[in-house]
Formats: structure tokens, sequence, C-alpha cells
């Protein structure tokens, strides 16, 4: 991340039309091949100067504390924040409109053409990047963790019992989410 | 084939994705992948995989592979139900959360939630990729790219699009 930038608080306005919100997150989703984060960080704090960068890394750090797709939280925040439910429902629609109209494109020509061996080969290639990136990213998060036995625990049992046992999510996370949260919090006293 | 209980199934299950997506979501990818495929058998790993190979190398956010999948389970119903069974849930309780400021991160209840689920967050991300290791008709050349991927993901800065590239070169080349 680049180093908070010199923005002047009364240079950030108060209010932004519904369809500049709509515009800045297609922008960014449009933008945001192989991760949207960077790319909202550009557009909201560096090009658009809407948000300064301590309120930027407020907003993110809540949108990953909740559940869902990260920049669709931070979109709702920025949108909320700057013009109430319908800036809330730009944003979100801003981020998600076009990359669905391009999944749906990509939906027709895979079903259509998705057997030929040209694609078979081309896509054989790219899952085994995808599940490459998706395990790196994990194991980038991973350098993140405290060196501590019980919270690496229960890591390894949600990565067992979702990935290895193929046991249904929501069972798993009753037993572990609870648990986990209970013992950061006593930690936390 | 798609019937109007499939569309409502399939967003049934993706609302209750989206709410367990604990960290974002990629910690969901496992289960989503159980449901579609070894519960519904509405597509194959290998349709599943691909999938996610597809949405993962097009611009928006991560989660846009179920709209793929819903795509290819019940058309454009099938995509709408997805994308907005997984959007609209967090959506709302983000914006719940937002509009009566419930949750500030820096308070004790917030950093117990996100240290609390940290490594919860980081088992199912790791379980998504094997996951999606499993899910490709793999030999040790597949092994090999995925793992020459993870080492140049995790010490260099190089966009990952590039990478999506090389893979599928590599893969028409005959050489995956």
């Amino acid at each position: 991340m680049p180093q908070p930038t010199s923005v002047p608080d009364e240079k950030v306005p108060s209010r932004i039309g519904p369809l500049a919100l709509f515009f800045a997150f297609n922008e960014i989703a449009v933008s945001g091949f192989g991760g949207t984060l960077p790319w909202s960080y550009r557009t909201l704090v560096e090009t658009r100067r809407w948000l300064t960068d301590r309120e930027f890394m407020e907003m993110l750090s809540l949108g990953q504390l909740l559940p869902g797709p990260n920049i669709c939280n931070v979109g709702i925040m920025v949108g909320w924040r700057f013009a109430g439910y319908g800036g809330a429902a730009a944003s979100l629609a801003g981020l998600v409109v076009m990359p669905f109209v391009f999944m749906v494109v990509l939906g027709f020509l895979y079903v259509r053409y998705g057997d030929t061996r040209l694609a078979q080969q081309a896509l054989n290639g790219m899952s085994a990047v995808a599940a490459g990136l998706v395990l790196a990213t994990g194991v980038k998060m991973l350098s993140s963790l405290p060196r501590r036995w019980l919270p690496a625990l229960f890591g390894v049992v949600a990565f067992a019992g979702v990935g290895l046992l193929r046991l249904p999510l929501l069972g798993v996370l009753l037993v572990l989410a609870p648990a986990a949260i209970a013992l950061a919090w006593r930690a936390l006293r | 084939m798609s019937t109007g209980s499939d569309v409502v199934a399939l967003f049934l299950h993706f609302v209750l994705m989206s709410l367990m997506s604990v960290g974002g979501v990629g910690s969901v990818l496992p289960d989503v992948q159980r449901y579609v495929v070894e519960v519904q058998h509405w597509l194959s790993a290998k349709q599943f995989a691909d999938s996610f190979a597809l949405g993962n190398a097009a611009p928006g956010p991560n989660m846009m592979y179920v709209t793929l999948i819903g795509w290819q389970v019940a058309g454009l119903f099938g995509a709408l139900a997805a994308t907005l069974g997984m959007i609209l849930p967090t959506a709302t309780l983000t914006l719940g959360v937002v509009r009566w400021n419930a949750l500030a991160p820096d308070t004790r209840a917030g950093r117990a939630l996100r240290q609390g689920l940290a490594p919860i967050t980081i088992g199912l991300i790791l379980a998504s990729g094997w996951v999606l290791v499993r899910s490709s008709d793999h030999d040790w050349r597949s092994y090999a790219l995925t793992g020459a991927t993870i080492l140049v993901f995790t010490r260099t800065r190089l966009n990952p699009l590039w990478l999506v590239a090389a893979g599928a070169l590599a893969g028409v080349a005959g050489l995956v």
C-alpha cells in the first residue's frame, strides 16, 4: 500500500450522487483483473479523493470483518456515507452489473464451445493456475497469524473438516467459530 | 435440466453461503462445490473447476464465478439467483451494521471476531485450493504448474493475470 496521502479533510466532498458512485465502482470492478482491492484504493483515495487513507483502511477492515465479498462491503459503506440507501445500492450495482454481463457471455461461450479440444486444453492450464493462486493466497495469509498452537489448531480442523472430510460448512462453522471467537475474546482481556 | 425448484434451491443455498463467508467469499468455495457437484449433481467436478478458472480470469469481484455456475444450472434465472443470493444477504447485513454503527473493528468485540475467525478463514481458503486441485483431471504436470504458481505468486508481485494467461498457453501447447 502507498503511504498516506496528504489530502486535507475539507477537500473531501460531503455528498456524491448515486450516478457518480455507480461509475466509480464500475471502473473499479472492470479494472480489477486479479483482485479489485488495489484498484479501489487507487480510485477512491488517490484519483477521486473521496476518502482519506485512514478512512479507506477503516472501511476495509470492517468490510473484511463482515461476511460477503470485501469489495462489495466497502462499496456499500462508501455509498451509504455519501448518498444513503440509494448510494449503497448504486455502488453495489456498479461493482456487479458489468462483471455479471461478462460472466453471462463467458457462460454462453463455455456451454457452446467448452467441450472443444482447444478450450479444454486452455482451461486445464487455467484451472491449475487458479488452484495455485488460491493456495498461495492462503499461504500468504498464514504469515499474518501469530505463531500459537491453539489458533493454528482451529485452522487445521477447518481445513480437514471442509477440505478433506467434505463436511458441510454450516456444521463446521457452528462448532468452530463460537469457540474461536470466545477464546480470542478471553485472550484480549 | 433446470426447473423452477432448481432456481429456488440454488438461490437459498447461496443465501446460506453468503452469510457464512467469513473473511470473504473464498472460504465458502468448498461448500459451493460440495452442494453443486456432489449433492445436486448439477455440474461435474471438471465443470466446476472450469467455471472457477474462467471467473478468476475475468475482471470483477472474486465471487463472480457463482454467476457462471448459476448460468450452467438454469440459464439467466440461475445466474441471477446465484449472484443475488450471494450478494443481497451480506449487503443487507453490512448496511445494517453501518446504519446503526453496530460493530467497530477496533473494539474488543471486533478484535475478538477478527482474531478468532482469521485462522478459520485461512484453513477454509486452503481447503478451497485443495478442492480445486482435486476438481480437475490432474497428472504430475498440472500439479507442477499449480506448485509453480504458488512459488511465483508468493515470491513476486506479478499481476496474477499473467499467470492465468501463461497457464492457458501451457495448456494449449499441450504441456499440461
